[in-house]
């Protein structure tokens, strides 16, 4: 079928390109873009590990097409370290607590955790573990990922992050 | 993983969309939110030659009161449900319900048309729609008309939807200040689609419940409405006898597909349980 031209900012710079209609936003982001950060982990829009930060809501980028991200503003995991290069609260989180094994993940975790901190600057427990319910990990047991997270969330706050107690 | 080629268009209003739709015939598809659509299509599926992107018509979108009514635009999504202050306080069960539906990514994007018009038997909101007499605006090529959710379904993927329809919209009555509610799903994990699930509205006069209504969800090839099972509870207390009685009678409408969230007796039986818990809560939220 014909391409369509399609234009977006992502990780704040603008983008155009050709792309047919069947193109799905992942593999534009991973092929054309060159954006390998966001991952396919899946067949079945169940992992997350493609997550994306698209007009400020958490989108599994395999699960729409890059037609229909025209005009968007897409942030992906390597937009999210700060301007000068040090690690935004999120990557210091997944360090600092170990929320990683093999990483494959990691960008969808820590791309969909950013747009949860914006919905809620300080979740419990609960509300983490229910906002990542689109993301699955099958190395971690998410106990890191979540104090990865609480973590972020305190230092967001310019609170001290305290872990709970085993 | 890689979907067939389509032409893709994209329509700014409903007439748009319904006349490509109609001249472009059986082999297009509407796509709302997509994720019930695109998952078909990267498996094979589904693969219409062209898809009519209903995202950029903005009569599709908002959500607003109606008289008696409230009136959700069907490109309204799972999250603007979640968010939206005039739900949460005129029907809170579709909030309820809404944050069961798979997971915050996919509510970002999945849309109430989508989740009512696909004639999927797994997704949730027909049969909350059923239990609260929604009325589904739709737009063909004959013009406007309007079908009862509970006339709505006829069979797995099967509806009241002809070739080139499009639903623009659900129209829901408000039920009564002081209304009871509640979506009780099981699932084998959080996201998942129902093994059984049971939304039930009542509202309770002087300890005895003056109107019931109840809605199945995925224990038959359509979303259920059990109405003999809410007949038999009107008038009652919620007395221990009078329930197994409505969910005996609600089972008995049930017939759930053997899979691998269970068995058929299993499922049927577990549609009883989650009807006993929904009455329970919905009682407990009822004032009267």
């Amino acid at each position: 079928m014909a391409k369509s031209q399609v234009s977006m900012e992502v990780n704040g710079r603008a983008v155009e390109a050709l792309v047919e209609p069947r193109t799905l936003l992942i593999h534009f982001l991973r092929e054309q873009l060159r954006l390998t950060g966001p991952h396919i982990g899946c067949e079945t829009s169940h992992c997350g590990a493609c997550t994306v930060d698209l007009n400020g809501k958490s989108v599994k980028s395999c699960t729409m097409f890059a037609v229909q991200a025209n005009g968007a503003n897409i942030r992906t995991i390597e937009g999210m370290a700060n301007p000068d290069g040090t690690l935004d609260a999120l990557q210091e989180g997944f360090r600092e607590m170990h929320g990683l094994q093999c990483g494959f993940c990691t960008p969808g975790m820590i791309t969909r955790a950013y747009r949860l901190l914006q919905e809620n600057n300080n979740p419990s427990e609960e509300e983490i573990r229910f906002g990542i319910a689109g993301n699955l990990c099958r190395c971690t047991g998410y106990q890191n990922i979540v104090r990865a997270i609480q973590y972020a969330a305190a230092k967001l706050n310019g609170v001290p992050f305290q872990e709970a107690a085993e | 993983m890689i979907p067939g080629s389509f032409e893709y268009h994209r329509p700014s209003s409903v007439q748009e969309a319904v006349g490509l739709l109609a001249k472009l015939g059986d082999d297009s598809r509407a796509i709302a939110g997509g994720h019930s659509l695109i998952p078909m299509m990267k498996l094979r599926l589904a693969t219409p030659a062209h898809l009519v992107d209903l995202g950029g018509i903005a009569d599709l979108k908002g959500i607003r009161t109606d008289g008696d009514d409230i009136v959700i635009g069907a490109m309204t999504t799972q999250h603007e449900l979640v968010s939206s202050d005039l739900l949460t306080s005129k029907i809170p069960i579709l909030r309820e319900t809404s944050l069961q539906v798979a997971d915050p990514q996919v509510r970002y994007v999945g849309t109430l048309g989508g989740n009512v018009a696909n004639g999927d038997p797994g997704n949730d909101m027909p049969a909350v729609m059923m239990c609260l007499g929604a009325i589904y605006h739709v737009m063909g090529k004959s013009g406007e008309r309007r079908v009862a959710a509970r006339d709505f379904y006829q069979g797995a993927y099967f509806t009241a939807l002809e070739g080139g329809d499009v639903l623009t919209a659900v129209r829901i009555p408000v039920p009564p200040a002081g209304h009871g509610y509640a979506y009780e799903k099981l699932k084998r994990k959080i996201g998942d689609y129902a093994t059984a699930a049971a939304a039930v509205l009542l509202t309770m006069s002087g300890g005895k419940v003056a109107s019931c209504s109840i809605g199945l969800t995925n224990v038959a090839e359509t979303p259920l409405w059990a109405e003999e099972a809410a007949n038999i509870l009107e008038g009652s207390t919620l007395d221990a006898a009078t329930v197994k009685r409505a969910v005996a009678a609600a089972e008995a409408i049930t017939a759930p597909a053997s899979d691998a969230r269970g068995p058929a007796a299993y499922r049927t039986k577990m549609a009883g349980v989650m009807l006993t818990r929904a009455l329970a809560r919905a009682r407990s939220k009822a004032h009267g």
